[in-house]
């Protein structure tokens, strides 16, 4: 049996969008916790934030078991390179590059893995936050998102991303997209987690909500003077 | 859908279903209908969709009956196997992970919603949830199947941690009669299966024992005759 092509792939529970930005001591990532199947919210408990070695953190959205399949490799990738006890560690640079190839080449095959994946990281002083999609699409900036977070968040942070910002102006800022991810994004919910990674160490926090708001004037009677519209 | 086009004589068999186990304080309950549909006949009334995978592990198959077979059969023998060269009782993980890695790398081909469930002694009782595409979540609950549908709004307001062995039996039993009351691939008896330390109880709700719900009524003498 030779190797099939395989072109009926589609995603079955999916996350949706990853954020991440540059600050003044790291990278900042932050999603939200759901899984979702196809309409319905299926679990609410998703992580899509996970720590790869000491010095970088990756997201995803897409298939949740494509993206443990990458975890897994990635943890072998890590345990591999501990292994050669040699005083060098892989950094983000590094694991953004293997992603790269190991997307592009599924793609290749017409078997892609159905992620985007966000990575964040710092080594020696250096950041870096990147990218790589489904179909082997890389890049690196100041501030990335994924999915329905390229439309709404990345405007955003177009605005009021400044270099080297504090952790709470990082914070704030992320937060201030995930609420309107989670009042736009049919597939978003209000439990999120951040993670965090600096010099120090790497940080995910544990699921937390954010403070809605739908007391503005015009929601308590939308249609006053027009009935019958929305 | 017309009952009387051929349909249905070819059909493959799948499992439309309803399938639930929960964590409860000593181990997990496992709960199933019974109905294998083949297009609308239903072609096994019976049918058992607990099935075992080790003497502490077991598993709720959903979606096509002869892919959920197979899998099953396949991640028995090799527990068997790894039984054997362990020399002690698998862990619920280990089973799970099987299943998960026949589901994921054979993700093109099958059509196989599963959770599986059991007692070992490192984690206590363990549920794992294992949906279309191979992903794997541990879960202090899991449903599935076409009747999983109409049980998030109850399992959301009525599951509690911790439950007590009669408790979570009836939590169970329930929520598979709500999902037998509305989904029409659904149906027949309601079967659980109990697995804790001390061992595994398998347990069958049929008719009057079933819970009724809105709109049912009880059999009785035919109202011309009373």
């Amino acid at each position: 049996m030779g190797s099939v092509v395989r072109c009926d792939r589609y995603p079955y529970v999916t996350g949706s969008s990853v954020l991440g930005i540059k600050y003044k001591d790291g990278i900042l990532l932050a999603s939200d916790t759901a899984g979702c199947y196809g309409s319905t919210v299926r679990y609410k408990s998703v992580e899509r934030l996970k720590r790869i070695g000491d010095n970088t953190i990756l997201g995803a959205s897409g298939e949740i078991s494509d993206f443990q399949a990458i975890t897994n490799l990635l943890d072998e990738l890590i345990t591999e390179d501990w292994m050669w006890d040699d005083g060098n560690k892989l950094g983000p640079f590094e694991i953004h590059n293997y992603l790269n190839r190991v997307m592009y080449n599924r793609r290749n095959k017409f078997d892609p893995l159905w992620n985007s994946l966000v990575l964040g990281g710092i080594k020696k002083g250096k950041k870096y936050l990147g990218m790589v999609s489904m179909i082997g699409v890389h890049f690196q900036d100041n501030h990335v998102a994924t999915g329905f977070g390229n439309h709404l968040a990345r405007p955003i942070f177009r605005d009021e991303w400044k270099e080297d910002m504090t952790l709470e102006e990082g914070v704030k800022l992320l937060e201030k997209c995930l609420l309107v991810l989670f009042y736009r994004d049919r597939s978003a919910i209000n439990k999120f987690q951040m993670a965090n990674v600096t010099e120090g160490g790497i940080t995910i926090t544990e699921p937390f909500a954010l403070k809605v708001n739908w007391e503005l004037e015009a929601f308590r009677n939308p249609t006053k003077g027009a009935e019958g519209s929305w | 859908m017309e009952p009387m086009a051929g349909g249905w004589m070819s059909a493959a068999h799948s499992m439309g279903t309803t399938i639930l186990a929960v964590e409860y304080d000593e181990g997990v309950i496992l709960g199933a209908d019974s109905r294998t549909t083949t297009g609308v006949y239903v072609a096994n009334r019976a049918s058992d969709k607990i099935t075992q995978l080790t003497d502490n592990v077991y598993i709720c198959r959903s979606g096509s009956a002869a892919d959920t077979q197979v899998v099953s059969d396949y991640v028995r023998y090799f527990l068997n196997q790894h039984t054997i060269q362990l020399g002690k009782e698998a862990t619920v993980k280990t089973a799970a992970n099987l299943v998960k890695e026949l589901a994921y790398q054979n993700k093109s081909f099958l059509q196989a919603g599963m959770i599986v469930a059991g007692w070992d002694k490192y984690d206590g009782g363990s549920v794992y949830g294992i949906p279309l595409g191979g992903t794997l979540l541990r879960l202090p609950f899991s449903s599935g199947g076409s009747g999983s549908s109409y049980l998030y709004g109850f399992l959301d307001q009525a599951w509690r941690p911790n439950m007590s062995k009669d408790e979570a039996e009836r939590f169970v039993v329930k929520s598979i009669a709500l999902a037998i009351a509305r989904d029409g691939a659904s149906g027949g008896v309601v079967r659980t299966v109990t697995v804790n330390a001390h061992g595994v109880e398998r347990n069958f709700f049929a008719g009057d024992k079933l819970p009724l719900f809105h709109e049912e009524i009880s059999p009785g003498r035919n109202p011309l005759l009373a």
